[in-house]
């Protein structure tokens, strides 16, 4: 088990150099950033003294290595636009995505469960169908678009939830429907299959036999082993939704990493994008790391490895 | 062989434990209905060993999934009688059924390898067997599955308790379902073919330990089975299935010593016995195939094969008495039975 | 007797006749198939034929008539029977024309994608070891990147329009190719008809191109349908930013984020090009469904 972490851990570490390296490169693409950071109306004068502050004057190697160093010890250096350290950004807007990304999980998971589970056992009834129904239309629509349909319907028209602020945990509520029901076909469609093919094994049967009740048949017996893969599902989701908060948190005006990415982007702040680039594939290798973790938490068979 | 308390019932006539009457199972299947079990009768006394004999296909793992309530729900069960120890099996509800199951009437599979949960300790699976059915604390219920894990003959027991299926062989675990089968002591266990899919070295040491834990708990035991060298080791009595009916049952003595049926006469010719069978004679075998039982079957399912048969097999056959307790399907039930035996055999109750 | 043994059943019906008419049976069967076939179809044509559908031109700008209702509204007119948006310009037409759009970048962006995981993923099913080891280091860094990010972040570098969002999209989607084609090119590895090429000594082009390929061409297509779907919707997406197609274009995604500051008194505005993009990606997925249906009939443990 430990070998097995440590090469996963060097792995992750390699993925995430070079997510930094392909960061850099393009950066280096976009031409002359001193100028872009200066805007249209700088002087000469003033775009070399940006030039010189940001350390662009610096060969190429240099500047990465520096930040390289910088980044290993949570320095990613200031942000262009904000005058103030990138790192202290990103911990100020991490806990609302966080807490955004958990909150859909969450959803996600509150509804996909159970309505795989009922497919599984009402096989071919109306809400099987429902629930197939469900998942395809889901995975139809843009998200954003989801969200502002959501807007309208909750916030304007029926005033249950706030449109925009993380104010309050209602602000969250809409948000986390917009960005969780994306995960939700593929995981009630893998609960919905792995209960079908669970429920025809013999230690069903045996249980059955044993005179059990038919609820702790279906969840302590069947649900028990097709919700592993499921759960692992959920991690490696999980992973998706902090990458995907952009679009979100642009929406509901939320003020996360994602709102923060897409800030800095509009506003060519490289240092900020390339932080949270970095720090969004990490926690995607972490939460799959996690998921194998889990997976042999929950399955037995499987720590013997 | 004997049943040991074959005295006590020649003094008292007790009920049986379970009485079956026309049982029918029809499974409905694309291409129209399989009429699995066509009609069978028999019944199971207290504390002995009732061996269903048959080859696959025949309905016998049919029959005993009908007794237990474990059928799909789209199969029709139907018969006359299907009574356990007082309780109707037709009329009860699901509910009372499942009280039933484990406690009073449990059931062996044929394969221990996907038997169990593979999430769960073996000692969580066997006390869940009985505390679903009585009121007992944890404690309690560790210590009888540690007695019987002991009892079925593994060593270790209080480690094996902690373990994962996975971490057992075929043979082990195929003990444990035992174990977990009598946790509850029950009157009756159903054992579908268990020991089929182990080796044959494994197959002797359970049989005999079935046969141990039977006659030491007095449970009943309807051992399924198409071995006949199983039968003749453990059974006390026997029913012979062909193709969805009960063509014969007797006691296992009786039934060796006088076949009365074509089809148990052929099985027995199947079988070389060291002495009789010259070496490098042909194997025997029955000709012909089992009919589908998709379709209705006239008359006597078997005479297609038999070469006993005669127009009159186009009717179905009545079940005649050759002798006391040994009844066969066959037209020349009395003719196929050695006249001789028929006299000696006669017992009086 | 009235036994006999049952008789032989029928050859597999749906083994009889030609392929073609094969197909059309299946198709009909296969009820998602066959409405996602019907819309996709639809739309193409509406797409093809879009200068002579299109009541008006997508760009013309009217300011007398800004921000007309739908014809099921009220004062809405049948001259603009979508309505229009802030510049006047007919809903309809520029939803017409935006189907283009939508068409194009998804069919462009699955086939370079395509040609990119397919390459990738069937050297590394096939050669195994070294390559497999540096397409799947290759495989899990893709993986972890956040892609709407990095699209994002890219396109802003590349400035927004129609070709760069192809070309950025076709270099970032071509992960789920690779993974199929890798999986499914490794179970044909070892298969007699590969072993019996390399003994002839056929060129390996040859062996990949006309061996290996058209075996795993079913499962490819149902990947290139999912990432038709997912190419429109991440276009839509970065269109929406404004980091995608720019304006004027009648980009679906384009004309929500134009939309958006008239929602809450004029939904529809949002509600007709989301719906537009709904039904499109609902077809192709559809679709996609009814593919993997044809050829893994029960694969989905329906």
């Amino acid at each position: 088990m430990r070998a097995f972490v440590f090469k996963r851990t060097l792995i992750a570490l390699s993925v995430a150099f070079t997510i930094s390296v392909l960061c850099f490169s393009l950066l280096q693409l976009s031409g002359d950033l001193a100028l872009s950071i200066g805007g249209p109306e700088a002087t000469a004068e003033q775009v070399e003294q940006i030039r010189v502050e940001y350390g662009l004057d610096r060969p190429v190697l240099e500047q990465f290595t520096t930040w390289l160093w910088g980044a290993v010890q949570l320095d990613f250096g200031r942000s262009y636009y904000y005058q103030s350290d990138v790192m202290d950004l990103v911990v100020e807007r991490l806990p609302v995505t966080m807490t955004l990304g958990i909150m859909s999980l969450a959803i996600a998971l509150g509804v996909s469960i159970p309505l795989g589970v009922v497919a599984a056992l009402k096989r071919g009834s109306w809400i099987d169908r429902m629930a197939m129904a469900i998942a395809v239309t889901g995975q139809a629509m843009p998200n954003f678009w989801f969200g502002l349909t959501l807007i309208i319907v909750f916030a304007v028209k029926l005033q249950w939830f706030p449109a925009a602020g993380s104010d309050s945990w209602q602000g969250f509520v809409l948000p986390a429907i917009a960005l969780g029901y994306y995960a939700t076909p593929a995981m009630m469609r893998l609960t919905r299959s792995g209960m079908l093919e669970v429920l025809e094994a013999d230690y069903i049967r045996t249980a059955r036999a044993k005179g059990l009740r038919t609820g702790t048949v279906i969840f302590k017996h069947a649900l028990r082993n097709a919700v592993i893969p499921v759960v692992a599902l959920a991690a490696v989701e999980l992973g998706f939704m902090l990458g995907g908060s952009v679009v979100i948190e642009t929406v509901f005006s939320l003020r996360g990493l994602g709102q923060l990415a897409w800030n800095a982007i509009s506003r060519n702040d490289y240092p900020v994008v390339q932080a949270i680039v970095l720090i969004i594939a990490l926690f995607y290798i972490v939460l799959t790391l996690l998921a194998d973790i889990l997976n042999a938490v929950l399955d037995p068979r499987l720590r013997a490895r | 062989m004997s049943n040991p308390s074959s005295a006590e019932r020649s003094t008292a006539p007790a009920s049986p434990l379970l009485t079956v009457k026309q049982l029918r199972v029809d499974l409905p299947i694309a291409k129209g209905t399989l009429h699995a079990v066509r009609g069978i009768d028999f019944h199971v006394e207290r504390g002995e060993m009732l061996c269903l004999v048959g080859e696959s296909g025949c309905g016998k793992s049919m029959t005993s999934l009908a007794l237990m309530g474990l059928l799909p729900r789209k199969a029709q069960v139907n018969a006359d009688c299907l009574n356990f120890d007082g309780v109707d099996l037709l009329t009860v509800s699901e509910r009372e059924r499942s009280n039933l199951r484990g406690a009073r009437m449990a059931m062996i599979f044929q394969e221990p390898m996907t038997a169990l949960n593979p999430a769960y300790t073996l000692g969580n699976q066997l006390c869940e067997a009985l505390r679903r059915h009585q009121r007992v604390s944890r404690k309690a219920a560790h210590d009888r599955a540690l007695y019987l894990l002991e009892r079925v003959g593994i060593s270790a027991a209080e480690e094996r308790m902690r373990q994962y299926p996975h971490q057992l062989s075929g043979g082990l675990r195929q003990r444990v379902m035992i174990a977990m089968a009598l946790m509850c002591e029950p009157d009756l266990i159903i054992a579908d073919e268990p020991t089929t899919a182990l080796d044959v070295t494994i197959q002797a040491q359970i049989l005999h330990l079935l046969r141990d834990l039977q006659q030491e708990f007095g449970t009943a035991v309807i051992f399924i089975t198409h071995d006949l060298g199983v039968v003749a080791r453990i059974a006390d009595r026997v029913a012979v299935m062909y193709a969805g009916e009960v063509i014969e049952t007797a006691s296992a003595q009786s039934l060796f010593q006088a076949p009365s049926h074509p089809y148990t006469q052929g099985l027995l010719r199947c079988i070389p016995t060291p002495g009789k069978t010259l070496p490098g004679s042909r194997l025997q075998a029955i000709p012909g195939v089992v009919p589908n039982l998709v379709e209705k079957v006239d008359g006597c399912a078997f005479c297609n094969r038999c070469d006993q048969a005669d127009a009159l097999c186009h009717t179905t056959p009545p079940l005649q008495t050759v002798a006391d307790r040994h009844l066969s399907r066959c037209h020349f039930a009395h003719q196929l039975s050695n006249p001789a035996q028929l006299n000696t055999q006669e017992v009086t109750l | 007797m009235a036994h006999t043994l049952s008789p032989p059943v029928a050859a597999e019906q749906h083994l009889v006749g030609s392929w073609q008419s094969r197909f059309l049976r299946s198709t009909l069967n296969n009820r998602s198939l066959a409405i996602g076939l019907l819309i996709i179809t639809t739309l193409g044509v509406v797409a093809l034929l879009a200068p002579w559908l299109a009541p008006h031109a997508p760009y013309l700008q009217d300011t007398a008539n800004r921000m007309v209702p739908p014809i099921w509204h009220e004062t809405g007119s049948w001259t603009h029977p979508l309505g229009t948006d802030r510049l006047g310009r007919d809903y309809l037409s520029r939803l017409i024309y935006g189907s283009r759009i939508s068409l194009f970048i998804g069919l462009v962006v699955a086939l370079i994608s395509g040609l990119i995981g397919t390459t990738l993923g069937v050297l590394a099913g096939y050669f195994g070891g070294r390559v497999d080891a540096v397409v799947s280091y290759l495989l899990t860094t893709r993986l972890a990147m956040p892609v709407v990010l990095v699209a994002l972040a890219m396109a802003s570098l590349m400035g927004g329009s129609m070709l760069s969002v192809t070309l950025l999209l076709g270099l970032l989607l071509w992960d789920r190719f690779a993974v199929v084609a890798r999986s499914a090119t490794q179970q044909l590895r070892d298969a007699e008809y590969v072993q019996a090429a390399q003994a002839l000594g056929c060129p390996l082009p040859y062996i990949l191109l006309r061996e290996v390929l058209p075996n795993i061409a079913g499962a490819l297509i149902v990947v290139a349908t999912l990432e038709v779907a997912n190419a429109i919707l991440l276009e839509a997406t970065l269109s929406f930013l404004g980091m995608g197609v720019q304006p004027p274009s009648p980009s679906w995604g384009l004309m929500i984020a134009e939309g958006k500051a008239y929602m809450f008194f004029q939904p529809w505005v949002i509600t007709i090009p989301g719906s537009a993009l709904f039904i499109l990606v609902l077809a192709i997925n559809l679709l996609g469904d009814g593919l993997r249906d044809l050829s893994a009939p029960g694969g989905r443990n329906e």
